[in-house]
């Protein structure tokens, strides 16, 4: 375990200077990915201007919300971005090389690209998320800030799982599907607003297959001490989060069906 | 006029090579559809005063958000981008045709043959299964269209003026990006330029944006009509040629500092 640890530092170490001797490109984007998410924020932001009240939450509950999400979110783009660029290693044959290897080919992959231009995304969302705890008055006692531990740590999970769950699915189809942005992408934009004002198919969708709002609806309720319309318990709001573990492993072990499936393109 | 049919016509072709594509993204985009329209849903059943849009307008405003998002001009075109890099811009000096009308064309095709392969797979199902409205009359039908052109003019001279930055960032990720994003976002593609607070709707309305998206829309829900509606169209048409003559201008200056290296 501190072997691989290690191993994921030297990775991470690589990327940093490897990403850093363009550093004018590498502030552009990490501008841009800030720009994009904060376009995003202005969104919701706009639509509370307009409309006063969502539900029963205010814009600081819900940025408090915005925040968690985005900040597990980001964490998991920064640290599995390698999965991304998956169907192109084995389109190219370069998987090859990462099976001869002595260590978890999923450790490799994930370590094959580090997107320290998520930083960009990552401090808007703190941003977010400490501007709504101010405006609300959250005294953080060591229980929220535990919760809100467990909820990001579960969050990075969950969406690092996705993200090998899509990358896995190239072993068998050399095309990257977009649908699977659905669970991504249409996750975080579909987290962001209190799971309450959907329909019951998609809360059901997000909370039992993919437990998205176990690690951001239902923990945000226990921070911000609310009680919830769908009727879950606190102990359930502040444990739920742990789905996400179990989730990536889960997704880890297709992960390795796939390894054992792959052929060689022989390029 | 002849070769800029052509190349409109090769590159409708190979935008029609993906189809497959298209049809997930429609998937995809139904979907993200969906919960837009829940969310503007629990928002119009909370608040208090009478927003200017009703919501069964805004429910077919964001499904023809959808139908019509590849219009918007989302990214950088890649070919070009390439070319900058690699030198093979030079190729295309020495066409017999002018520069600007070239990528125009190229635009045109980008912007047009996605919306109309995304836009007739997606307009059914949200229509029959989650309460797209029909346009407000036949003449809303006639303006739409109008617009809907109008709107495909304008989106083409803003993604080829995009393009031409391209001549000035390498990576072309910079300049390129940002406008594409505030063109995105001022357009009314995240929420409807009505709905934005009172005190931007004159800015937006002078901005160009809105001619990509809102126009349009506004035009087929009956919002806008009559001198309204006109004046709409003159605001898309003014606002072309003005990016059309900027774009030329940048261009001209671009090739004049364009150092193609051998190789």
């Amino acid at each position: 375990m501190r072997d691989t640890l290690h191993l994921y530092g030297s990775y991470l170490a690589a990327s940093l200077r490897s990403q850093l001797q363009y550093r004018a490109s590498f502030l552009m984007m990490t501008a841009a990915v800030g720009a994009t998410s904060f376009l995003e924020f202005a969104t919701v932001w706009a639509l509370f201007e307009r409309f006063g009240r969502l539900a029963d939450w205010s814009l600081p509950e819900a940025a408090v919300l915005y925040g968690l999400v985005n900040v597990a979110f980001a964490l998991s783009e920064a640290l599995a971005r390698g999965f991304d660029d998956f169907p192109s290693m084995v389109r190219s044959g370069s998987f090859d090389r990462v099976l001869l290897r002595p260590r978890s080919t999923a450790l490799q992959v994930a370590g094959s690209r580090i997107q320290l231009m998520r930083i960009g995304r990552l401090l808007q969302a703190l941003l977010v998320l400490a501007w709504g705890a101010h405006a609300l008055q959250i005294r953080w006692t060591l229980e929220q800030v535990g919760i809100a531990c467990l909820a990001i740590g579960g969050g990075v999970a969950l969406f690092s799982g996705l993200l090998v769950l899509q990358a896995t699915f190239s072993f068998w189809s050399t095309e990257s599907l977009e649908v699977f942005n659905i669970a991504t992408y249409g996750g975080v934009e579909t987290t962001q607003y209190p799971l309450s004002v959907y329909r019951r198919e998609l809360r059901t969708f997000f909370t039992w297959f993919v437990p998205l709002a176990t690690v951001t609806y239902f923990p945000t309720l226990a921070i911000l001490n609310r009680s919830d319309p769908l009727g879950s318990t606190r102990a359930f709001q502040t444990w739920c989060p742990l789905l996400g573990w179990l989730f990536l492993a889960i997704c880890l072990q297709i992960w390795e069906i796939g390894v054992r499936h792959y052929r060689s393109t022989g390029s | 006029m002849k070769p800029y049919l052509a190349v409109l016509n090769a590159r409708a072709r190979v935008l029609l090579q993906y189809r497959t594509a298209a049809m997930a993204g429609v998937a995809t985009q139904i979907f993200w559809g969906w919960i837009r329209v829940s969310v503007f849903t629990a928002f119009y059943a909370s608040g208090s005063a009478a927003p200017p849009l009703s919501l069964a307008d805004t429910v077919t405003y964001l499904w023809l958000t959808q139908a019509l998002l590849v219009l918007l001009p989302m990214r950088v075109d890649g070919e070009v981008q390439a070319m900058v890099r690699d030198g093979t811009v030079a190729y295309e000096l020495v066409r017999p045709a002018d520069l600007y009308w070239y990528w125009f064309t190229r635009q045109l095709a980008a912007r047009s043959v996605p919306t109309m392969l995304r836009a007739s797979t997606l307009v059914l199902p949200a229509m029959l299964l989650f309460d797209m409205g029909l346009p407000a009359g036949l003449a809303a039908a006639g303006w739409f269209l109008l617009g809907l052109a109008g709107a495909l003019l304008l989106s083409s001279a803003f993604s080829t003026l995009m393009a031409i930055t391209l001549l000035w960032t390498v990576s072309g990720e910079g300049i390129a990006r940002l406008m594409a994003l505030v063109g995105q976002f001022l357009s009314g593609s995240y929420i409807p330029v009505l709905l934005f607070p009172a005190w931007s709707q004159a800015a937006l309305a002078a901005l160009p944006f809105r001619g990509i998206m809102d126009t349009p829309f506004r035009l087929y829900l009956g919002n806008l009509s009559g001198m309204a509606a006109a004046g709409a169209l003159l605001h898309q048409v003014l606002w072309t040629l003005a990016l059309i003559a900027a774009g030329r201008a940048l261009l001209s200056r671009g090739l004049s500092r364009l150092v193609v290296q051998g190789g």
